[in-house]
């Protein structure tokens, strides 16, 4: 995995918000927390399927808008009483510059 | 291949089974249910407090429709079974759905018994059993004379919810004591005793001769000749299980269905549970053994060997105010003895009868608390000679001295149920606050369903949490904000005004919030706080919003969204209308509709549309209806006295005036009004959180009614003589709302918070006050009528509406 993607820089999300990476595999929703840390993860609440970029970000946590799932956005595992994971994905943050593995936005074309 | 699953019924039971066979085996079974009500599942134990107004609908349904999507079962709703083909194993309900089954459940449960009286079918005879029951009941309306027939635990719990509705309620019963098979006769007196305290009539070896009336109800006749004038008959005396369907299609029926210990019935592809069931000889109609038969039949369809050996029972009355507990068998006989202890003064009575040493039954009434210490010793068969001296005065009792009551709750072993719904003992409860970190009931109730159905066993749940959690739970305490802080919604508006705080973090700061940037329970709340009390100073932080409020539309389940202009007071006009076709036109949107708000929906735009339809319903002088604030949404009217031969007052010109006033104003939660220009009423004025019926003096002003989730009609606040009068009234009550509500209550819950009396006292009958409200309210409108559409077309959280990186087409990666 030695070369990344730009997706984008981070002064581009706002604090405490995400944004989208469209790919022909889904959404990607990549978060900024208040202390300027990147994550990201599959936009797509695996309880009814919300849009995870739309929620309410706090600390390294966001809530799902649809039922108020809470996901840990460094582990994707649902908090309090709610079972369930979302998939999280590998992210470098390069002086201000965001980058994610190809293989999640190039499809093999053998 | 996933085995089919067919379900008859969809009461308490199977609901519980399923939630067994989903945590067993999720996935493996693919799941119909057919229900004959035209609803989800619902706590049926529950229907006594809807009925009394204690509680509503939305708060007793176990299963909501979403349960069912997220576990892949198909509900049919409204289609009784009718048809059983055990052959082609295919079941047809009455509207034609059919479905093919590799096991098939019945569990039809039971139907009231109707006594054949003459006059047994008129209009006006109801029966006790479900929420369209609960509905007819209500209907009859305050002040109508009601007849309960039956006075057992049914038709008490129907007789109390309908007096504390208000009507005049005589309950016939046909034993000389009240529900004489679960209470001794000495007990019976005392309930008989507590129900008329109450207002109830009550008359015992009351044989019902015939129902009288022509048409609809008219009265009761006893045999002795006594009649009873009434509007309604709910008959209550008993149920029977509902085994016709399984009889009809030739499977084994004595009372109920017959079952063996695994739930089978003779057909090794059929089972059965619940009341409709008959098992060794019994039929049940309490809930605790239907839900150890539907952990049995779990079990069963999973392949773990399990046998549902019978259960004992014990009952308690859920009326607010009684308090009475019922096990075992307590008829006298000449191998048992009895302990009786009896407190006249203190309308305390109770009864252990004991055989061979052992409890073989209980009755308490009066003071219970000991119900579940007596019914463990009653299941265990415990010998109490040790402690036979102080037996009858409860756990506290043993060992000599005098224990508090926490002592007696912690005494308990491990394994005495606590919640007899829901069959879950002490020791489950107490290993779940450790082992989840619980902290109060609510938690206790989402993990182990204990105290979640009936709710009678909450107060042994709270002393569980208690003794576990020790100084660390205190239920009396205000209810904090949420998990960051420890102060309640009203100590922080306070704090934030008296300390001057101006920002989110200020206030976590200085209120020594336990998370670094709150949650989404505070954050939201804190935001409109300051954007309420600091008007102008503050500045909205947009990422402490719900989308909706983010974005300015209404998400939709798929993650597209609606749009709804506004339409000042529901009026339009051809350009208006042009401007919404065109619009629906070019971004094709799918759905418009008509909204209970008088103006148009558009629904499934996708959200990076958001902008353009913005900018051109704004080319056409529309601006955002605010469908999706809490905040002001729609000022309701009809055409008054322009058009309407009845109207006094343009109503239409003052709601439009009210609107224009009001437009972009945040408050707690979302607030509706309206305006009728007569007591007609056609713009339903008084369900809204404040409505105006104009008459030809004035206007009388209305407020905290409610038709969503409560239904309740509004309260007069009073009259005004003038247009001006009426809007400045409107104002300051509104403004009033905005600084003492807590965030998302809404007017009619503030207003039951806060008393009648302090809102007249501050908006009616002090002039000044109210001029102070009204002129706070105008200061705070300069910054918020602004369209929040138009900033975003002319370009502001462009973020918003635009993805961070694209990559469309797969790519080729070498």
């Amino acid at each position: 995995m030695d070369e990344w993607i730009e997706i984008g820089r981070v002064d581009t999300i706002p604090r405490r918000g995400a944004r989208c990476v469209n790919t022909p595999n889904g959404k990607i929703a990549v978060f900024r927390t208040q202390d300027d840390q990147i994550f990201a993860i599959d936009n797509r609440c695996p309880h009814r399927g919300g849009p995870l970029s739309e929620g309410i970000v706090h600390g390294a946590s966001v809530t799902c808008p649809m039922h108020n799932w809470v996901f840990d956005l460094s582990t994707g595992q649902a908090q309090g009483a709610d079972e369930g994971e979302v998939r999280t994905y590998a992210v470098n943050v390069v002086e201000g510059r965001i980058f994610i593995t190809p293989d999640l936005v190039l499809v093999a074309a053998e | 291949m996933s085995e089919r699953l067919v379900i008859v019924g969809n009461g308490m039971a199977p609901g519980r089974m399923l939630e067994h066979l989903f945590e067993a085996a999720p996935g493996r079974f693919e799941v119909t249910i057919f229900n004959a009500e035209p609803r989800v599942n619902y706590n049926r134990l529950m229907l006594s407090p809807v009925l009394s107004g204690e509680k509503s609908y939305a708060e007793i349904i176990t299963h909501g429709d979403e349960w069912y999507a997220e576990h892949g079962v198909t509900l049919h709703k409204s289609a009784p079974v009718t048809q059983i083909d055990r052959a082609a194993k295919r079941v047809q309900s009455r509207n034609g759905l059919v479905a093919e089954y590799d096991h098939l459940v019945i569990a039809t449960g039971s139907s009231p018994f109707i006594p054949p009286v003459p006059g047994h079918q008129l209009a006006g005879v109801v029966t006790y059993r479900d929420l369209d029951d609960v509905d007819k009941m209500l209907a009859a309306g305050r002040g109508s004379s009601i007849v309960v027939i039956g006075g057992g635990l049914l038709g008490l719990e129907a007789a109390a919810g309908l007096k504390l509705r208000g009507m005049d309620v005589t309950v016939l019963h046909l034993a000389s004591t009240l529900m004489e098979r679960q209470l001794d006769p000495a007990a019976g007196y005392l309930l008989e005793k507590a129900f008329v305290d109450r207002g109830v009539r009550v008359i015992t070896q009351a044989n019902t001769k015939q129902v009288l009336g022509q048409d609809r109800v008219e009265g009761v006749e006893l045999s002795d000749g006594t009649v009873i004038a009434c509007s309604m008959v709910v008959m209550a005396v008993g149920i029977r299980p509902a085994s016709a369907l399984a009889k009809e299609s030739g499977l084994a029926v004595n009372r109920g269905i017959v079952v063996d210990d695994q739930m089978r019935t003779d057909d090794p592809h059929i089972f059965a549970l619940g009341e409709c069931a008959e098992h060794r000889g019994i039929c049940y109609g309490l809930v605790a053994p239907l839900y150890e038969m539907g952990q049995v039949l779990a079990s069963t369809l999973v392949g773990v060997p399990a046998s549902y050996q019978g259960s004992v029972t014990s009952t308690k009355l859920k009326v607010t105010g009684i308090d009475l507990f019922s096990a075992g068998d307590f008829g006298e006989g000449e191998d048992r003895e009895e302990i009786v202890l009896r407190d006249a003064s203190a309308g305390i009575y109770k009864r252990l009868v004991l055989k061979d040493d052992r409890i073989i039954g209980a009755v308490l009434y009066g003071e219970t608390s000991d119900g579940p210490w007596f019914f463990d010793l009653l299941k265990r068969g415990v010998d109490t000679r040790e402690m036979r001296d102080t037996l009858v005065f409860g756990q506290a009792y043993q060992g000599g001295t005098p224990l508090d009551p926490m002592a007696a709750v912690a005494a308990l072993p491990d394994e005495a149920e606590i919640c007899g719904c829901n069959g879950v003992c002490k020791g489950k409860i107490t290993s779940t606050i450790t082992g989840k970190g619980l902290t109060g009931l609510d938690g206790v109730r989402a993990h182990t369903k204990a105290s979640a159905s009936c709710g009678s066993c909450t107060h042994l749940v709270e002393q569980l949490l208690h003794l576990t959690l020790g100084a660390g739970y205190n239920p009396a305490a205000v209810q904090p904000m949420c998990g960051c802080t420890e102060y309640g919604h009203d100590d922080v508006r306070r704090l934030i005004i008296a300390k001057g705080l101006k920002s989110i973090p200020a206030v976590m700061q200085e209120l020594e919030w336990k998370t670094s940037c709150g949650c989404a329970k505070c954050r939201p709340a804190l935001n409109y706080y300051l954007v309420s009390d600091w008007p102008g100073e503050y500045e909205d932080d947009g990422q402490s919003r719900f989308i909706n409020e983010r974005v300015h539309a209404n998400i939709q389940k798929d993650g597209t969204y609606s749009v709804v202009p506004r339409m000042w007071g529901g009026m339009t006009n051809p350009k208006e209308l042009r401007a919404i076709a065109d619009v629906a036109d070019k971004f094709a949107i799918p759905a418009v509709k008509v909204t209970g708000g008088q103006r148009i929906d558009l629904l499934g735009v996708k959200k990076e549309d958001l902008p353009g339809v913005w900018a051109d319903l704004n080319a056409a002088g529309m601006v955002s209806g605010a469908a999706y604030a809490k905040g002001l949404r729609t000022v309701k009217t009809c055409v008054g006295s322009d058009w309407c031969r009845f109207g006094t007052q343009d109503s239409t010109g003052l709601g439009i005036r009210i609107e224009k006033f009001m437009w972009g104003a945040w408050t707690p939660a979302k607030l509706k009004l309206a305006v009728s220009g007569c007591p007609r009423n056609c713009a339903e004025a008084t369900c809204k959180d404040i409505g105006v019926i104009c008459v030809d003096s004035g206007y009388d002003i209305h407020f905290a009614g409610a038709a969503g989730l409560d239904i309740k009609g509004t309260e007069l606040l009073c009259h005004a003589n003038t247009e001006d009068e009426a809007l400045e009234i409107i104002v300051a009550l509104t403004q009033l709302y905005r600084e003492q509500g807590r965030y998302l209550e809404r007017i009619y819950k503030w207003a039951k918070r806060v008393g009648t009396p302090s809102i007249l006292a501050n908006v009616v009958d002090d002039r000044d006050k109210r001029r102070a409200y009204y002129e706070r309210f105008v200061y705070s409108q300069q910054f918020a009528q602004v369209d929040p559409w138009q900033e975003r077309v002319n370009g502001k959280d462009a973020h918003e509406f635009a993805a961070l990186a694209e990559f469309g087409m797969p790519v080729a990666a070498e």
